[in-house]
């Protein structure tokens, strides 16, 4: 049994330390806002944050996140992630939207490093997440927005 | 929400308020209007005439929200948006109270009115199709509201109003639509139907906020692999390592002792393993020892078939174009101009993966999933599962990107289920999953094509051009054959090379089908995906060597006041074109005209350490009338993202017949700081809308390749563009 801390909730759970947390939260949980893209961390799609840093869920086994804080999308709380899904909205960023969760949740990684990003580090800071839509452009300005409006 | 027992409702008819469309509706054989490429051959039998009723496509509840039921797939395009648009200005509804859902794959009623009879999204047609069709439908449900206020109020329709969702007459009796559902949907729909005149238009040609958005901002939107049934088992199936290949000796023992594998099933495709979750799929399919048979597979290497395609564009091939005399012009010329271009296999690579839950029914079965064509997945199931097309019922759902794989003539991930889903007897609904390497190796991929040509100049100007295209046919062999091969031509390799806007006298196109097991389908914006890049690099060198401006040579070749024209210009005059650039950087300029749509484009280079960096694109777009010009900017956008990676790297090869791409380390899509900045201008048109989920893509490549030779003198056919390149 092992019991991981998701969204500020324990849940105890009959699995295997090897399992990746990202099939626990879709196939044991139900929490399907995570999404799979590739499975070897290269895409983001699956990225939830670990004690606050982003993290992919793909490839992170379940047995190295007990005792840690797990948030996933749907958990979101706060006002950089609210800044952050403001922003996203106000300038319509999604397209097929499948890749978004992974988005925001680097974003927010992002803007709780970094309070007012450059272009430079939102190509760092969001490097890792793949948008074969190619809402690029929008995920940039919207990050730009959020921080506007933290700031 | 408002309830109605079913009793309640007039028997034959829908209500606005359930709009579960079934097979009833009435519809009359009218004269299909052809339309571009997807048009039915002509002596098909006559495409149903539209159905406007709004009982099939809207369901109001008593808090005035209007669910649009979407006869198109949302793959990211704006479709929802799009649709519902049109159906709110006629219908003169708030804006906020609008909601979509995906129709039912009822063929009579959801059909793509340019696919005749049939139940589709692709060819950019969506908007088009519906334009008429969806305007009528939210007039013919304003007018059936108006009608029943009349009845209540006891005043003369003509009297009413209706703003915001809110029907009002001039001695102040008012009510929300949500107040007048029940007696509305009573109504007769009306025979006779005014649309709007566009200076009325409220929401058409605005900025209007995507419904898509809020779902898909939290993590609440369902795409299809979210999608969940009781007892559900997840399937993943080993394929052959060939495409040709089948699967012979199984031995499943160590798979079946992974915890969580139920099930270990043979099937056309390969060998499926069931499992109670998908890492337990994925770990008993890696446990499978398949002997594989590969006598009748692919089993050569890319370079093995482009050393085919190279032989065969020496030949005499099937004409796709003909003008005057290409031979004897090049023969007059004083300087005939050779190219070769090569564009490799490439995967569409969705962010969702191909997947559908399946669940077996007593006479048919239920899907859940990114269907693009229903009435092709339907059909193909039923034949799996032996039965007619109406037992099978699709329950469309938000799909994670496609750009055209989730569409194709096989239906290959809905066959692939209802053979698991058979295979177990049907013992469990089944979720297929395919993981981003079955994407990438699977198949369906852009061809592999080969152009080669010969333009002929003397005096400045073109004398003659011929063009030789091999590629294997996208068309030939499938239900699509009869509507866009003619003559062994399949219309989606030639595109945008033949028939070309430009007017040049002497013209020849010949098109060689090339023969391989690799499966193809097309990618977003098809033919033109390459065509345009020879055509549009082709008339730059051409420019050159003439010594004129790329796009004064361009518009020379043009008829006066021609759309393509229009966007050049509009796209030099935002760009700057001509203007002063740095050493090292360079603009290119590009046009094509594809689904409909004319899309000009400049880019700006710099030649950066190994390579080069786009800065900017300015693209004019000429669209006719701009529904929505933010959603069309954002596929402008998108296009550019897209295709950037086919521009920088992407490419699928084979050694030995086996596939040496697997995921997104070595078949990377563009990266956030890849992507250059895309400025979107709208060309003003009273012409009716035409598609723009493609039109977006196919000038990118020819635009940044000359803006690298503007750059740097260094000349990129080929694509990727990889190579040295020196300022």
């Amino acid at each position: 049994m092992i019991t991981l801390n998701i969204n500020g909730q324990n849940h105890d759970l009959d699995v295997e330390p090897e399992m990746p947390l990202l099939w626990v939260l879709r196939d044991r949980l139900n929490m399907t806002g995570t999404k799979f893209g590739c499975g070897v961390a290269q895409c983001g799609a699956c990225t939830v944050h670990v004690d606050g840093e982003s993290r992919r869920s793909c490839s992170t086994m379940v047995g190295d996140v007990v005792g840690s804080e797990i948030t996933t999308i749907e958990g979101l709380d706060g006002k950089v992630a609210k800044a952050v899904q403001t922003a996203w909205q106000k300038l319509d960023v999604v397209q097929c939207g499948y890749c978004q969760s992974g988005q925001i949740m680097s974003a927010i990684a992002l803007l709780s490093m970094i309070e007012k990003p450059t272009d430079a580090d939102i190509d760092a800071g969001m490097e890792g997440n793949i948008c074969r839509c190619g809402t690029y452009q929008r995920i940039r300005a919207a990050i730009h927005e959020a921080a506007k409006s933290l700031a | 929400m408002l309830k109605m027992r079913q009793a309640d409702m007039p028997t034959s008819r829908r209500a606005f308020l359930k709009g579960a469309a079934v097979a009833s509706a009435t519809f009359v054989l009218g004269t299909f209007v052809p339309f571009g490429r997807f048009a039915l051959a002509e002596g098909d039998a006559a495409a149903p005439k539209p159905v406007i009723d709004p009982n099939f496509f809207l369901r109001i509840d008593s808090d005035d929200t209007v669910t649009v039921l979407l006869k198109h797939l949302e793959m990211g395009q704006g479709v929802s948006t799009g649709l519902s648009t049109l159906v709110a200005e006629e219908l003169d509804a708030d804006w906020s109270k609008m909601r979509f859902d995906h129709g039912p794959n009822n063929p009579k009623v959801f059909n793509n009115l340019f696919f005749g009879s049939y139940i589709g999204t692709g060819g950019s047609t969506s908007m088009a199709n519906s334009w008429t069709q969806m305007r009528q439908v939210g007039a013919a449900a304003r007018a059936m509201f108006v009608a029943a206020a009349a009845k209540q109020w006891n005043v003369p329709a003509a009297e009413i109003t209706v703003e915001n969702s809110v029907l009002k007459h001039p001695s102040g009796k008012s009510a929300r639509l949500g107040e007048l559902v029940e007696a509305a949907m009573k109504e007769p729909v009306p025979q006779e139907i005014k649309l709007k005149e566009p200076k009325d238009w409220k929401y058409i040609g605005q900025k209007l906020p995507r419904l898509d958005t809020p779902g898909k901002t939290t993590g609440k939107a369902i795409f299809a692999l979210d999608f969940r049934r009781p007892n559900m088992l997840v399937a993943m199936v080993a394929r052959p390592p060939r495409f040709g290949g089948t699967a012979g000796k199984v031995d499943d023992a160590a798979a079946r002792k992974i915890a969580g594998v139920v099930d270990v099933v043979q099937i056309p495709s390969g060998v499926a393993v069931l499992a109670k979750d998908t890492w337990a799929a994925m770990r008993g399919r890696e446990a499978l020892t398949i002997d594989w048979q590969l006598d009748k597979s692919e089993g050569r290497s890319s370079d093995e078939m482009l050393a085919e395609y190279r032989d065969l564009a020496g030949k005499p091939g099937l004409k796709a174009d003909r003008r005057g005399d290409a031979a004897a012009a090049l023969g007059n010329a004083s300087d005939v101009h050779e190219a070769e271009f090569v564009f490799p296999f490439l995967a569409h690579a969705p962010m969702e993966p191909m997947n559908c839950v399946i669940e077996l029914t007593k006479d048919g079965a239920e899907i859940w999933g990114g269907s693009q064509f229903q009435s092709i997945d339907d059909y193909a199931v039923s034949q799996v599962l032996g039965t007619t097309p109406d037992k099978i019922k699709i329950h469309t759902l938000l799909s994670g990107g496609s750009f055209g794989r989730r569409a194709n003539a096989f239906a290959d991930w809905a066959v692939e289920a209802a053979h698991i889903a058979k295979a177990i007897g049907g013992k469990a609904p089944v979720q297929l999953v395919w993981t981003r390497e079955d994407d990438i190796k699977g198949g369906l991929y852009r061809p592999m094509v080969l152009h080669k040509l010969k333009a002929g100049l003397k005096d400045g100007r073109i004398t003659g051009w011929q063009h030789a295209i091999v590629a294997k046919s996208i068309l030939v062999g499938t239900p699509f054959e009869g509507m866009m091969v003619k003559d062994g031509v399949d219309a989606t390799t030639v595109e945008g090379v033949a028939e070309t806007p430009y007017q040049i006298e002497n013209f020849a196109v010949d098109v060689h089908n090339a023969k391989t097991e690799v499966p193809v389908l097309w990618w977003r914006s098809v033919g033109h995906s390459h065509t345009a890049h020879v055509m549009e690099t082709t008339m730059d060198e051409l420019a050159g060597k003439a010594g004129q401006d790329p796009l004064a040579f361009r518009l020379s070749y043009l008829k006066e006041g021609a759309r393509e024209a229009g966007v050049l210009k509009l796209a030099a005059e935002k760009a700057g074109w001509g203007k002063e650039m740095p050493a090292g950087t360079g603009q290119g300029i590009a046009m094509h005209h594809s689904f409909g749509s004319y899309v000009g484009m400049v880019a700006e280079v710099a030649a950066q350490e190994g390579g080069f960096k786009v800065s900017r694109i300015v693209a004019a777009v000429d669209v006719g009338i701009a529904i929505n010009p933010d959603v069309i900017a954002a596929q402008v956008e998108g296009a550019i993202g897209f295709a950037m990676s086919a521009i920088l790297r992407n490419r699928i090869t084979f050694k030995d017949g086996v596939v040496e791409q697997g995921n997104f380390d070595d078949y990377e899509p563009t990266r956030m700081k890849e992507m250059p900045v895309v400025e979107v201008h709208l060309v003003t048109s009273a012409e009716p809308p035409s598609g723009i989920g493609e039109p977006g893509l196919p000038p990118l490549a020819p635009a940044i390749g000359n803006a690298i030779f503007a750059a740097t003198g260094k000349r990129f056919r080929s694509l990727p563009f990889q190579g040295p390149i020196s300022a």
